[in-house]
């Protein structure tokens, strides 16, 4: 066995988007040897495409809001899915995380009197959204890697190095978490650059890998969304949960093609921006669901009149929750009143006058007249759903973002339960911060708690983690022809795109299943030319073992979820049930006899159920349209209800 | 609609490397890195390239496209002629690893150089107040996605590769600017000088204000008239005004 670069650390943070940044921040100031580890260059995580704000119950903008608002906009989203200590943690830490970034150095756009501005976003009762125009994330993984920077200073000044607490592995792959006797022992994996394999021995790994977007067809996720941390939590012995939950943003750039899936932000909308169809009708209106009348405008005068005063008139349903949106626009192009390019019409060039527009919405104006030749002060954009975003993820501790195997973190867009069955827009980046300085605590308070008693790296998990790498130079498969990693990556887009998507049904979920395992069959036979050294057809090929993975958990917890709820939407159960929401769904890893594969498979579980001070927050006739009666008996008007 | 386009790209790494010519299809709205990764697919699969968000966000696929320096997820393929042929090279100031990926490690090295932002003191976390007409200059700089194509295009260092020593280049001297025009940075407060530092440690006094920069920002911002002219005065202010030099440090901007 030849030698291998070693790093020894206390914690190793896989990620370097909001959440892995922030985690590698908390457990930096804990004291620890911190590594942080990504496959893209330092500052260009995923999270750097983020757009319209951060959400934060500041109210600096409506000063009715406070965490309690927040928590009930969170709750609805998710469709009372959600796990509520997580959303209760969020809704309360994430003013202080915001607050903190100015500290390391953001500057967000201001109000008036100077605080912190807020906008409206979808799900949001009041302007809650802290933002810098339209490039949020920028200024998020910029603050986050300038306050790295710092510390780095700081170690600088006290010991000569830079990288004495804190490091950073940029352009870097982790394909396994090694285990001692099922506690964490470190990860192993490879420069992108030189393919040379490298070893982290640490006691405790936070996974901050973000999403699984690469799996569909239609997206606006990028190339690293191959869902490395679910595939390596589940492999671990973790459990992902609300797997079968894949948000789609209602607004995705549909032409031309080379660009279709790309985000239009919410923000468009926040800011006065109407959907319409192809008569020309702003059919939101169609499609307010029962549970959202009281809190949606049924005309357009009233609706206008909310942007300027909504303490007194109903929000515009351009503003319902994603899941929605997204299912209207699908309808509307179904029914043959689409756009020229199958979408709709998304339009802020007749209610905001040109300036304002390019003010507000810099980045959408430049993307559209760059990428479509089309100028938004103008005309219509076109848009259509995109996937966006996964609200499944390993299942975590709330309050220290540890999974149940131990010394494994999760934080971020790679963690779930946090979102339920929908996200909110602006939810994601304060999760981000609230959950990964979350992780970092955890990370390090598990660390010191183990004293001398670390786990080992055992050598020869290194050789098989060696071997699955390689496994693709391998040479002519046995069992078949030689497979090509991008093919097979866009069999798989077109399967979940087509099968598993936005709208449901069992028989071509079933079908999807059976297409996975044959996927899964064929790459095994995958092999790559050349060599080692920045070699994407290579890296291509470990991470569709990942994808395959991950999209198997997606389509089988999907199958076995009989009803529609957020981002999960069948049209053989169209009706959402109370005796689901109380259910969830977690994947896990199961050995098969001895010598065959593990497999995916699908558990049902109970919820935890709301603390009653937490339920006491909203109105008993509105939880009587989500949950079980048996569940309501602790609400403070329980005995006062109207009997029927 | 689609047709085929010839492209020459550069393929090598640090110690060899040539152009090599490429037939591959084009469709309509397609950008470069379109065509670069229909190559991975179909021709070249361990062609090397860098990229992320696709839409000019992340900074990451610079490269110069018949010598510019631009980004291949912005340069439609409708601004070339259908037989014009299309030469990708890398980034030319910074080292090849390998075919159209580059080291970028200098520019990190600069940003740890340059001093943090530095809290104000007294005031705690969600009591800054800034007003608006405050914070604009400052976020016009932190609109930069770092995609170093202003660094690769300056001559300074572009021309001359020791400079590398002593300059850090467009983007961290517009960094310092940022800093400098911060409302609530409290380095000066406590004896430093961003515009000093500027002068003597980043190699302000390199750049001769050509603007190439500029030009080349996929971002617009105007680097050389927003924020190196306006740090260069400040210093030349703070270097030749006897009266008040010594004293004055926030005085120009409340
Ligand atoms: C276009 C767009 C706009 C959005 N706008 C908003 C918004 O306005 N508001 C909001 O709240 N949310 C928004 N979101 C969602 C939000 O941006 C993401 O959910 C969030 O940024 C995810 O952050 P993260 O820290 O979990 O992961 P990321 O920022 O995605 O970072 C993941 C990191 O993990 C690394 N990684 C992955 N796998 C490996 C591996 N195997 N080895 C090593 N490293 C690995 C990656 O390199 C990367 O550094 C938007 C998303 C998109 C796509
Ligand atoms: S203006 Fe200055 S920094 Fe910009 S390219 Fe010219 S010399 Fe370089
Ligand atoms: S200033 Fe402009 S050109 Fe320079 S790195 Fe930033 S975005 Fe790129
Ligand atoms: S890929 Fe992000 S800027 Fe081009």
């Amino acid at each position: 066995m030849t030698e291998i670069e070693r790093h020894a650390v206390d914690v190793v943070v896989i990620g370097a988007g909001g959440a892995g940044l922030r985690a590698a921040i908390e457990a930096r100031a804990r004291g620890m040897r911190t590594a942080v580890v990504c496959k893209s260059l330092f500052g260009k995580a995923h999270t750097v495409m983020a757009e319209g704000g951060i959400a934060a119950a500041m109210g600096n903008v409506n000063p009715h809001d406070n965490w309690q608002v927040h928590f009930r906009d969170t709750m609805r989203g998710g469709k009372f899915l959600n796990n509520w200590r997580m959303a209760e943690l969020h809704a309360q830490e994430a003013p202080d995380r915001v607050w903190e970034l100015e500290t390391y150095g953001a500057l967000f756009d201001r109000t008036e009197d100077g605080r912190i501005s807020q906008r409206n976003f979808g799900g949001h009762e009041y302007p809650r959204l802290a933002h810098v125009g339209d490039r949020t994330g920028l200024e998020l993984i910029r603050s986050l890697q300038q306050q790295v920077v710092a510390l780095q200073q700081a170690d600088f000044r006290e010991f000569g190095d830079y990288e004495a607490g804190l490091r950073v592995f940029a352009e870097c792959t982790v394909t396994d978490v090694l285990l001692d006797g099922g506690r964490v022992a470190g990860a192993f994996g490879y420069w992108r650059e030189s393919g040379r394999f490298v070893l982290f021995e640490a006691p405790a790994v936070v996974l901050a890998t973000g999403g699984i977007g690469k799996s569909f067809k239609v997206t606006s996720n990028s190339w690293e969304y191959t869902g490395d941390g679910h595939a390596l939590a589940l492999r671990s012995g973790a459990r992902l949960i609300n797997m079968e939950f894949v948000q789609f943003h209602p607004t995705g750039m549909v032409w031309p093609p080379s660009v279709k899936g790309i985000l239009v932000t919410e923000s468009v909308r926040g800011d006065g921006g109407v959907l319409r169809n192809a008569e020309g009708r702003r059919f939101m209106f169609d499609y307010i669901p029962e549970v959202f009348k009281e809190k949606y405008a049924d005309n357009e005068a009233e609706a206008d009149r909310w942007y300027t005063d909504p303490d007194h008139n109903r929000r515009p349903p351009e503003l319902l929750p994603r899941d929605e949106v997204a299912r209207a626009i699908n309808a509307e192009v179904k029914a043959g009143r689409g756009s020229p390019h199958g979408g709709v019409f998304l339009d802020v060039s007749s209610r905001l006058p040109a300036a304002e527009i390019i003010r507000r919405l810099p980045s959408m104006h430049h993307q559209f007249r760059e990428l479509a030749d089309v100028d938004i002060t103008r005309e219509p954009m076109e848009v259509g759903p995109t996937c966006h975003y996964v609200m499944g993820g390993v299942e975590v501790d709330p309050d220290t973002a540890g999974s149940r195997v131990p010394g494994l973190f999760a934080a971020g867009e790679v963690a779930g339960g946090m979102h339920g069955s929908n996200r909110l827009g602006g939810n994601s980046l304060s999760d981000l911060l609230v959950f990964g300085r979350r992780a970092g605590l955890g990370a390090a308070a598990y660390v010191t708690s183990l004293g001398q008693d670390k786990p080992v790296v055992a050598m020869a998990d290194v050789d098989q983690a060696r071997q699955r790498a390689l496994a693709p130079f391998g040479g002519s498969p046995a069992d078949g022809p030689p497979e090509n990693p991008y093919t097979l990556h866009v069999e798989l887009q077109q399967v979940m795109n087509d099968l598993v998507g936005i709208i449901r049904r069992s028989d071509e979920m079933e079908l999807a299943v059976k297409k996975l395992d044959e996927l899964k069959r064929r790459a095994r036979n995958v092999v790559v030319e050349g060599h080692r050294q920045y070699n994407p057809g290579w890296h291509l090929a470990l991470d569709l073992g990942n994808m395959l993975l991950v999209s198997e958990c997606v389509a089988r917890a999907a199958l076995e979820r009989t009803e529609s709820r957020g981002g999960h939407t069948r049209d053989d159960f169209p009706q959402m049930d109370p005796e689901w929401r109380r259910a969830l769904l977690a994947c896990e890893l199961a050995r098969g006899p001895a010598g065959a594969e593990a497999e995916v498979r699908v558990s049902r579980h109970v919820q935890p159920p709301l603390r009653p001070d937490l339920l006491a927050l909203f109105d008993l006739a509105e939880l009587q349209k989500y949950f079980l009666d048996d569940e309501l008996t602790d609400h403070p008007r329980w005995q006062l209800r109207e009997r029927a | 609609m689609g047709y085929q386009a010839h492209f020459r790209v550069w393929r090598g790494d640090a110690d060899a490397g040539e152009l090599r010519d490429y037939q591959v299809e084009v469709n309509e709205g397609e950008v470069v890195l379109d065509v670069i990764h229909r190559l991975q697919a179909t021709q070249c699969p361990d062609l090397a390239v860098r990229w992320n968000c696709k839409a000019g966000k992340c900074g990451s696929c610079s490269a110069e496209i018949n010598g510019r320096p631009r980004l291949m997820c912005m340069t439609r393929m409708s601004v070339f002629t259908e037989d014009e042929t299309v030469t990708v090279t890398p980034m030319r100031s910074f080292p090849v690893v390998r075919d159209l990926v580059t080291d970028v490690s200098y520019n990190y090295e600069k940003a740890r150089e340059i001093p943090s932002f530095r809290p104000p003191a007294g005031l705690a976390p969600g009591e800054y107040r800034m007003r608006q007409v405050d914070v604009n200059r400052s976020q016009e700089f932190r609109k930069c996605i770092e995609c170093f194509l202003c660094q690769n295009t300056c001559h300074v260092i572009r021309d001359h590769d020791d400079n590398k020593l002593s300059f850090s280049g467009p983007r961290y001297l517009m960094r310092i600017a940022e800093l400098e025009m911060h409302p609530l940075d409290s380095h000066g407060d406590t004896g430093g000088d961003r515009r000093e530092l500027a002068q003597a440690e980043h190699g302000l006094g390199f750049c001769n204000i050509t603007k190439c920069c500029t030009e080349v920002c996929p971002e617009h911002i105007k680097i050389t008239d927003n924020a190196l002219i306006p740090l260069k005065e400040r210093v030349v202010d703070r270097r030749y005004d006897p009266l008040f030099g010594l004293f004055r440090r926030r005085g120009d901007r409340t």
